[in-house]
């Protein structure tokens, strides 16, 4: 019987598989984090000891314990508000009472959600240019070759190469009495958006310039207005290539982001770093470790949820 | 007699590698309203350069199209043109791809009106249960009949088909020439096509036009298909009529095809065995 001999060995092969795709990558973990403990061990820094991946996993609580705390000192603060402005007010009546914002400093997790701000404004300005122009870019050799020039000497320019110029022209022109964002936030995400745009220009051109020649000439034969043919055709046509230059860009932003905020002193992870290594205290480099570990960890979800977009967008084989 | 369609000495010129090549010379044919034409020839030899000139696809080098009057300028829906690959919008579903047409061409009409026409087009080639797949969902001879829906669906003056059924095995081959023909024979359309199978344009043709050898191609002879209509595919193979025609179509091809002059008259000429140039 085919059927009962074949399914031991499916399960057998199976199995096989399952062992080796999670066996070997647990395997190496292992493997990392032994060496890493050792090296903790032996090399001695200015201030202590490096830290091993126990005292790594401690810190995350540590700093969990700190954020729970501060947000527990910050609903006090605004609770005893309450009360003062009640008091303030039962004695004096027509006086005027000022509000006020809580003053503690960010907690690594709001740090962590202030990057997350930072990086996903940078990206949608990013994509808001980068789309529209990589389309015009591909429909028209002329634009084309004007644009080509630009992107290749501006795409490989470093974001600390930017920040400057941005930060500088921030603060000459963004100047509100009352400010939306901070002067920090709009140059950090503006550099994001200044190094992540140009995958997803490059590759929008790409794939507008490739649509296949038939879907065109359905556009041709049917005389679509221009806004009508880059609707229906064009952007459909092109979006699995658009997808995959949103992709890359969300990743070199994400990457761009903790330089930026950095030296721009956005209030995010890459200041977070910052701070500790200017703190110089025995938690530092655990601190700085949990950092790393964490934007590694976000920018591999950022690229996984980029990743199903991507594949929904993509209509299987093209029908011919 | 005015044509319904005439083209006047189209000639097509291309830039090649090494200068100009001009692929069609002086090709001329007029077509009278409602007539079935179909376009042999040998491939490569220019047949589908001159259905994408009167399609207004290809750019014409010298000469001119004119139907119903009117020279032709670009691309327009008055041409239905259904291609040898349907080329349907893989993210739109059949009946999408149909509606995208009609909304353009019937934006006057309302939006109910507009579905049933798309509805009863595709209905008409067999689609009624599968109007709402994919392309990706549909066979490639499902594929093409909503191909052929779509150019009847936008009611132009005349089709164009390029060799619309030569990636179909012949079983749906079959099967769609005759759902054309019914279309065809429905909506009394005027219908150039271009083909390299014999077969199909005997059995669909009013007349053969077949071309030499390009480059430098124009018409070569004429011959007109006289079965009455409505046709049946076993009669015609019975009528000892068609396999003359089909030996005259076929001698064409093999042996006068690469000739540059041809006596008025359509009679084999004693020719030596020599191979057309490819």
């Amino acid at each position: 019987m085919p059927a009962t001999t074949r399914a031991p060995g499916r399960l057998d092969s199976i199995l096989r598989a399952v062992a080796r795709n999670v066996g070997i990558p647990a395997l190496a973990i292992a493997l990392f984090l032994g060496l890493w403990s050792i090296a903790a061990h032996n090399i001695k820094v200015s201030f202590g000891s490096l830290p091993g991946p126990a005292a790594v996993v401690t810190e995350i609580g540590n700093l969990w314990q700190e954020h729970r705390s501060e947000v527990a000192r910050e609903q006090a603060f605004y609770v005893r508000q309450v009360e003062r402005k009640a008091a303030f007010l039962a004695e004096n009546p027509t006086g005027q009472w000022t509000e006020r914002k809580y003053a503690g400093h960010p907690t690594f997790f709001k740090q962590i959600l202030t990057s997350l701000e930072t990086v996903f404004t940078g990206f949608v300005i990013a994509s808001l240019i980068a789309v529209p122009l990589g389309i015009v870019c591909g429909l028209s050799k002329t634009l084309n070759l004007a644009f080509n020039p630009f992107i290749q000497l501006f795409k490989p320019v470093s974001p600390l190469a930017w920040l400057p110029i941005v930060m500088i022209l921030v603060s000459a022109l963004y100047n509100p009495p009352d400010p939306w964002f901070e002067k920090a936030f709009l140059s950090s995400a503006l550099t994001v958006a200044l190094c992540s745009l140009w995958p997803t220009l490059i590759n929008t051109a790409v794939g507008v310039a490739s649509i296949d020649q038939d879907y065109l000439n359905v556009a041709r034969v049917l005389r679509l207005g221009w806004l009508a043919k880059i609707w229906k055709i064009v952007l459909p046509a092109a979006l699995p290539h658009i997808f995959t230059g949103l992709r890359l860009s969300l990743s070199v932003g994400w990457m761009v982001l903790i330089a930026a905020e950095m030296l721009a002193q956005n209030p995010g992870l890459g200041k977070f770093v910052w701070d500790m290594f200017q703190n110089g205290s025995s938690e530092t480099l655990a601190q700085i470790m949990v950092a790393v570990f964490t934007i590694g960890l976000i920018g591999f979800a950022l690229d996984r949820a980029m990743l199903s977009l991507q594949r929904a967008v993509s209509f299987g084989a093209p029908a011919r | 007699m005015s044509a319904f369609l005439e083209l006047s000495l189209l000639t097509k010129t291309f830039d090649g590698p090494s200068g100009p090549v001009t692929v069609v010379r002086d090709f001329d044919l007029k077509v009278a309203r409602g007539e079935f034409i179909a376009l042999i020839g040998h491939s490569g030899c220019g047949k589908s350069t001159v259905l994408s000139m009167v399609a207004g696809l290809t750019e014409i080098t010298t000469g001119g199209v004119i139907l119903s009057g009117r020279e032709i300028a670009g691309a327009g829906p008055d041409r239905g043109v259904v291609f040898q690959s349907p080329c349907l919008l893989p993210w739109l579903t059949a009946f999408d791809n149909v509606m995208l047409g009609v909304d353009q061409v019937f934006f006057k009409a309302s939006k109910a009106d507009r579905r049933d026409l798309a509805e009863y087009y595709l209905a008409l080639v067999g689609l009624a249960d599968a109007m709402h797949k994919r392309p990706a969902e549909l066979s490639q001879g499902m594929r093409q009949r909503v191909g052929i829906a779509r150019a009847f669906a936008l009611s132009p003056k005349m089709l164009l088909l390029d060799e619309p059924f030569g990636m179909l095995d012949s079983l749906t081959r079959y099967e769609l020439q005759g759902v054309l023909l019914d279309l065809w024979q429905r909506d009394q359309k005027t219908a150039l096509m271009v083909t390299h199978d014999v077969d199909e344009a005997l059995y669909l043709a009013d007349r053969v036009v077949m071309m030499t050898n390009g480059p430098e191609a124009r018409v070569g002879e004429i011959v007109d298909i006289p079965f009455p209509r409505p046709r049946d595919r076993r009669a015609l193979l019975e009528d000892p009529h068609y396999y003359e025609l089909r030996e005259q179509l076929i001698g064409f091809l093999t042996h006068r095809s690469h000739l540059k002059s041809f006596p008025p008259v359509a009679t084999a000429p004693p020719v030596a065995v020599m191979t057309p140039a490819a």
